[in-house]
């Protein structure tokens, strides 16, 4: 431990770390454009510039090591100065359409402009021209609002080894794109969205289907149908003021209501379901000598990135479809039958953490005679900006419940909204299906938390499982670079593309740091501790499905509505 | 494009990291005239680099080309005598001319178009320079009628077997 003196007081730091880390422990406000935590800074923005006593010209704290009693000023006239300069030298570029950019009253360059009180525009010149890259059905790229700090390439590169794209082109004519400059939806991208999560502007932003739903909420006949995904309902608060992980269940499920949604499905119902298929299809893998490790397919966005860059791993995934498509192809068919609805008039919604869902919602195999299963994703956020138009206030609704018949879930379902989740609910039924006795105390203490890989030997039965969880595409792919190599330890691997699982989803509240995503994760944690039904072979909804309709995990039903199947892409990566 | 001729320069580039990406960018460019898509691609799976990556590069670079030359190739000189001497009109007649921007070529596969950053003809200024061939003091009235010599001449390798793709 060393001190430094900031602003005339000392302040401690560890050696060896940048100045901007111990000033942000210290609580000293240093703006950043382009800082990402736990990635190397790239001193782009220069934002971040302090003074530091006997150096010459202004620092990047982000790039800069402490070093003992060394002198520092944050907040000078001319550390305030350069910074207000450079955000003006950005708005000089800057389309100035605040008023109509889905980032606004949430953009770090509007906040910056404010706080540092830019009041006029002091360098005025040719705006650069782009077009908006609108292919991709997931992602909206502007690069006219984009200020080139380079977190989305970094995170697409370093966090999650896609790389669809890099800085092209050089001086004034710099632009992000994807290879040969085309768009984003025959790149190498995987549509996770953790792009728009770390863009401080509205360069990147999801591929919006609010107007699409509102279309069906105000048609009077479509039956309206939505589910909600299990990380949903502990981040919506954010977007209203609350604090990361409050859990917002009951009045998300009436604002849902009050919006118009004719049922209102929990997609932890179907969450359920898929550990039904999926154990039983580990079991079957295990003791029949079908290929191992299985990978599970609940993350579009991993799943993409397979039949992109692995796809000698395809048939290690797991053929069960995700939760998302599972509750789309039961309510145009089972739920459809029940109510003695055409399943041309259900139009069926689902709110999910991510934007790669809308992707998926679209491949053409998650469907039948032309119909799709979902027929609109919305994000956390899209949600949130639903809910607000509407007027209506999360906290004076009175809370309600889901529907049935696919309302009802378990905390094992719950827990597929955190990296591991899956994986532990899998444990749980496995251990049942294979022993017909529960698993001790239930909790898998081994994948739960916020490590990028996480190890685990179980035992089940006669079984020693070597399991691994992974989140984020960068974890994965090491992963499956050592299976590559050899490495045959493994029999099931769980891999949500984003990290920390779908509570760090691309589709949530924008601005989340690690500790918000730990909130999350807690909650959930908190929500399976609390709970009576912690397994998922005993969701007694998921049982009657069985029973009045699908057969039984593994059937004919199954196989036609619950499964599916993967294919290489020949994309540019 | 042969293929070979891709591999051949890949060979020479055994076990080669990033920072040999700029050397074979430029030995392809040599061998090809032009970076193709395929060679592009293939490039970064020979590097262990993603195409995105690869692609950044190279169009940092005023000097790679992803098109095929044209059968006259045109440099504009953009370097400060030229500027001065009225070169960015040159270089916008040539474009309204040929209809292409700088690094494109003409769909007839006729012209191709490159801005040099000095050519080292300052005397000459304004100047281009076709397929090697110096034209001085340029304006935009005679950029039409020059580029018309070249289009009723032909390319001088006229009977090659150019392809274009």
């Amino acid at each position: 431990m060393i001190t430094i003196e900031v602003n005339g007081r000392p302040i401690p730091a560890e050696k060896g770390e940048m100045l901007l880390t111990a000033l942000r422990r210290a609580g000293i406000k240093v703006p950043t454009l382009c800082h990402i935590d736990g990635l190397n800074a790239t001193g782009a923005c220069r934002m971040c510039v302090v003074e530091v006593e006997g150096q010459r010209g202004l620092t990047p704290s982000c790039a800069f090591p402490v070093a003992d009693g060394m002198k520092v000023h944050t907040h000078s006239p001319r550390a305030v100065t350069a910074r207000k300069t450079i955000v003006e030298l950005l708005l000089a570029n800057h389309p100035d359409d605040c008023l109509y950019c889905n980032r606004n009253g949430n953009c770090r360059l509007q906040y910056l402009a404010e706080e540092l009180g830019v009041r006029q525009r002091r360098f005025a010149g040719d705006r650069t021209r782009h077009h908006i890259d609108a292919s991709s059905p997931s992602i909206v790229r502007d690069p006219g609002k984009c200020i080139l700090c380079g977190k989305c390439v970094r995170v697409c590169e370093e966090v999650q080894r896609v790389a669809a794209i890099d800085f092209i082109g050089r001086g004034s004519k710099t632009k992000i794109g994807t290879a040969f400059d085309e768009g984003l939806n025959v790149s190498s991208c995987v549509n996770c969205g953790q792009c728009i999560a770390v863009c401080p502007t509205g360069a990147l932003s999801e591929q919006s289907q609010v107007k699409e739903v509102l279309d069906a909420l105000n048609d009077p006949n479509k039956i309206v149908v939505v589910q909600h995904a299990p990380a949903v309902s502990v981040t919506l608060g954010e977007e209203f003021g609350m604090a990361p992980g409050a859990d917002v269940i009951g009045v998300m499920t009436a604002a849902l209501r009050r919006l118009g949604f004719d049922r209102v499905f929990d997609t932890g119902f179907t969450a359920d379901l898929t550990i039904m298929e999926e154990g039983s299809e580990l079991v079957h893998r295990l003791t029949n000598g079908g290929r191992l490790p299985m990978l599970t397919s609940c993350s579009p966005g991993w799943i993409k990135f397979v039949e992109t860059q692995y796809p000698d791993f395809i048939d290690n995934l797991s053929t069960c479809k995700s939760p998302q498509q599972m509750m789309g192809a039961i309510t145009k068919t089972y739920f459809a039958e029940r109510e003695g609805l055409n399943p041309t008039r259900i139009y069926s919604v689902s709110i999910m953490p991510c934007t790669a869902k809308k992707f998926e919602a679209g491949r053409p195999e998650m469907g039948r005679d032309g119909l799709a299963d979902v027929d609109a994703v919305l994000t956390t956020r899209e949600l949130a900006s639903l809910i607000r138009m509407a007027g209506l206030n999360l906290r004076d609704l009175p809370p309600d419940t889901a529907d049935t018949p696919f309302g009802e879930r378990t905390t094992a379902g719950k827990l597929f909204g955190a990296s591991g989740g899956v994986m532990e609910a899998a444990i749980r039924t496995a251990h049942y299906l294979v022993t017909g006795r529960e698993l001790g105390d239930l909790k898998v203490e081994s994948v739960r938390g916020f490590d990028g890989v996480k190890e685990a030997r179980v035992q089940v039965g006669d079984l020693n499982l070597g399991v691994a969880v992974a989140s984020g595409l960068g974890n994965a792919s090491r992963l499956l670079d050592q299976i590559r190599a050899g490495r045959s330890d493994l029999h099931f691997i769980e891999v949500m593309t984003c990290p920390g699982g779908c509570i760090g989803g691309g589709g949530q509240p924008i601005g989340a740091n690690a500790d918000a995503v730990r909130a999350r994760m807690q909650k959930l944690y908190a929500i399976d501790a609390d709970e009576s039904v912690r397994v998922s072979h005993h969701n007694e909804a998921v049982q009657r499905l069985y029973a009045e309709f699908l057969g039984a995990p593994l059937g004919e039903k199954s196989h036609h509505l619950l499964h599916t199947h993967y294919a290489e892409r020949g994309v540019v990566s | 494009m042969a293929k070979n001729d891709l591999d051949a320069v890949l060979e020479r580039y055994p076990n080669a990291s990033r920072d040999a990406l700029i050397p074979i960018l430029q030995d392809v460019q040599q061998e090809l005239g032009y970076l193709s898509r395929d060679s592009v691609v293939r490039i970064g799976e020979h590097l262990n680099l993603p195409a995105s990556k690869i692609y950044g590069v190279a169009t940092f670079y005023n000097q790679f080309r992803f098109q095929p030359q044209g059968r006259n190739h045109i440099q504009v000189c953009r370097g400060t005598a030229c500027h001065v001497k009225g070169s960015a009109a040159i270089l916008d007649a040539v474009k309204r001319e040929l209809r292409i921007e700088p690094g494109q070529t003409t769909r007839d596969g006729q012209f191709s178009l490159e801005v040099v950053a000095c050519i080292g003809a300052c005397g000459l200024a304004p100047v281009i320079c076709v397929n090697g061939e110096f034209h001085a003091g340029v304006t935009t009235k005679t950029v039409g009628k020059i580029i018309d010599s070249y289009r009723r001449k032909g390319s001088p390798n006229d009977g090659s077997d150019h392809e274009t793709t």
